[in-house]
């Protein structure tokens, strides 16, 4: 099939040929409900082993997207296809995806043994495999030692790896996570994401992540699914998201970001005090300036630079750097993102190269 | 903190209500189980063992405890059986009706205990609606005897009475157990009835125990029921025990035999009461 693509599909920036099928096909997928539109027309394709984030502030439909996969929910409309097959007519426990659910949902009833070995158990896999493959697992997570406990001995991070070992112990060809960090505090949470990462590559199961917090998307996805109230705003890979942001929202909810609202005429872009030559077409745009895209200005830079002077407002230390907030005369106010070296007072020469200035749309409110 | 003045003023009431109505009666009870009656119908205090050893030869009184025990246990089976299923029903699937259905379920419990033994009553004599509609139907032909008065209509009316108390226990279990954890069950394979049986049922026992206990504990001390729809063939042992205050005027016998059914109680609450924390989970 994909060897019928005409070449310049590459050329253009597709995917390449090679590309497999994907694993996970959600087609124009609604979902309200009663008088809400929780999810409209959601798209998404995910390929075999790959850790797709789906990203969005609470209430954007990203929990009801991985409810939906797993089966919890049914769509008004659109299809669900995995390897293949049509996902969404089978019930939740015929399908070969796993949850690892917000609170953990672990059986308070059973050990953490009999938690892992529930999904073999119910699929009457023989007694001495059931044993090893739990074995694995709890290894695999580094909770062997706790095979006897109860969940309601073990703490937050050990229910985790727990809930982590029972999902994988089934081998399903995909894992859909719902904030599993959420509940843990910031280190262990940061320890967490690079475990769970590493623990993705190393059984290469496809994962599909869901959380609010944009640091542990970037860190941790192949590429973020962005939804805002039930729409994708765009899916791309962390640093696309970052440096190529489609649109406004994307650029401030990923990292922060000075939005340029600005006209552009004859080539001639004005943003109130500021004004540069640039090739977009005349009319109103709104541009993406990351704050550590702006400098101080260093004598003999390339003439294509912004440069102009602006008066420190604030200047938060933030340990490796410091972020400025810096007022032009007639402004705008820009974030600056500089090194930490040291305390800045008065108005001083900043500039930015005009190609990081990158359009990002105003979408439409819904 | 709470002063101790404040912590004696909310704690001597009660304790009050219990000593003078709980532990004295049962202080009591104790005494007069070993006091005896002279045959000029007077209790003489003088403290030996023969009521307890009465009960031991005299076979009546052990056959009457264990058909008591009997019928509590058919109410308590009867009354599960129709209870469980219910508060399932009500919990998991009666979505917008299931205030209703509660309700309906519990107003059973403001009518007096009298007017819904009597209605049984009259459902089941020989003249009664059961008996009336099989005849018309021609169903039989005589009326049915041992549908009243017999230990059939005991167990009949103690279920109808006690499963909106095994009911309670069991919905309320049922409604602590999170939603998460039957999706958790599904998303591991597991179909309705297998997650059933491995995750609803084990996580909602501590209910069943509860709503056990109350039917078996109410309907063994149970004296209204056999006293009007019993019969000779459905005497229980507080039947004996009235008669033996009453009548017969054997209240050191009546006493024994209360200070038995007391132990047996008390023995069946510490049991249960063991099993539950063993399966409560929080």
């Amino acid at each position: 099939m994909h060897s019928a693509l005409p070449k310049s599909a590459v050329a253009l920036g597709e995917q390449p040929v090679t590309r497999p099928a994907p694993l996970l096909s959600v087609r124009a997928i609604r979902k309200r409900f009663g008088q809400t539109i929780v999810l409209r027309d959601i798209s998404l394709e995910i390929a075999e082993g790959e850790f797709l984030t789906i990203l969005g502030e609470s209430g954007s439909g990203k929990t009801t997207l991985l409810r939906l996969v797993a089966g919890f929910e049914q769509a008004d409309s659109g299809e669900i296809w995995m390897g293949g097959e049509r996902l969404d007519i089978l019930p939740p426990y015929a399908r070969r995806v796993n949850t690892v659910f917000q609170q953990y949902a672990l059986f308070p009833h059973l050990s953490v043994f009999d938690n892992v070995a529930y999904g073999l158990r119910v699929q009457k896999i023989e007694k001495a495999e059931v044993a090893s493959r739990v074995e694995q697992a709890l290894a695999m997570v580094k909770m062997t030692a706790f095979v006897h406990s109860k969940p309601a001995n073990i703490s937050g991070g050990q229910q985790q790896r727990v809930a982590l070992a029972r999902a994988l112990v089934n081998r399903p060809r995909l894992l859909l996570l719902d904030e599993p960090l959420s509940a843990l505090d910031a280190n262990l949470r940061r320890q967490m994401q690079i475990e769970l990462k590493s623990l993705q590559r190393q059984v290469g199961i496809a994962f599909v992540f869901v959380t609010h917090d944009q640091h542990e998307a970037m860190a941790m996805s192949d590429r973020i699914a962005l939804l805002r109230g039930g729409e994708l705003e765009q899916v791309a890979t962390p640093r696309e998201l970052y440096f190529r942001p489609a649109t406004a929202y994307v650029a401030q909810f990923v990292g922060q970001s000075n939005l340029l609202r600005c006209s552009v005429h004859n080539g001639i872009a004005r943003c109130q005090s500021l004004q540069w030559s640039c090739d977009l077409p005349d009319g109103n745009h709104t541009l993406s300036l990351r704050p550590e895209n702006v400098r101080l200005a260093e004598p003999g830079t390339a003439p294509d630079n912004v440069r102009f002077h602006a008066a420190v407002r604030d200047q938060a230390f933030q340990g490796a750097t410091d972020l400025l907030q810096v007022e032009c005369a007639g402004g705008p106010t820009l974030l600056v993102r500089v090194p930490a070296k040291g305390p800045l007072y008065g108005e001083l020469e900043f500039e930015f190269s005009v190609r990081d200035a990158v359009p990002a749309p105003d979408s439409e409110e819904s | 903190m709470f002063s101790r003045a404040y912590k004696s003023a909310i704690t001597l009431p009660p304790l009050f209500w219990v000593a003078t109505f709980l532990l004295t009666p049962y202080a009591l009870l104790f005494c007069y189980s070993f006091w005896s009656v002279s045959p000029a119908q007077i209790i003489v205090r003088q403290w030996n063992l023969e009521n307890y050893r009465e009960l031991l030869r005299v076979s009546m009184y052990p056959a009457v405890l264990l058909r008591s025990m009997r019928i509590a246990a058919s109410v308590t089976a009867l009354a599960l059986l129709l209870g469980y299923p219910l508060a399932y029903y009500l919990s998991v699937h009666a979505g917008t009706r299931k205030h209703l259905l509660y309700q309906l379920v519990v107003i059973p419990l403001w009518v007096s205990y009298l007017v819904r033994a009597y209605a049984w009553k009259t459902i089941l004599g020989s003249d009664g609606v059961l008996n009336t509609l099989l005849q018309y139907f021609h169903i039989t032909h005589h009326p049915l005897g041992f549908l009243l008065y017999s230990p059939f209509a005991v167990v009949l009316t103690l279920t109808h009475i006690y499963t909106p108390f095994v009911f309670l226990p069991i919905y309320a279990s049922l409604e602590h157990i999170p939603r998460r954890l039957v999706e958790a069950s599904q998303d591991l394979g597991a179909p309705p009835l297998e997650t059933f049986w491995r995750v609803i049922l084990p996580l909602s026992i501590p209910g069943v125990l509860a709503g056990a206990t109350f039917a078996f504990v109410l309907s063994l001390g149970d004296f209204l029921a056999p006293l009007l729809l019993g019969g000779p063939s459905g005497v229980m042992i507080s039947n004996v025990v009235v008669s033996l205050f009453g009548a017969a005027y054997n209240w050191p016998l009546g006493s024994a035999i209360s200070f038995c059914m007391l132990l047996l109680v008390v023995a069946l609450l510490f049991l249960t009461e063991r099993l539950e924390k063993r399966w409560s989970f929080s």
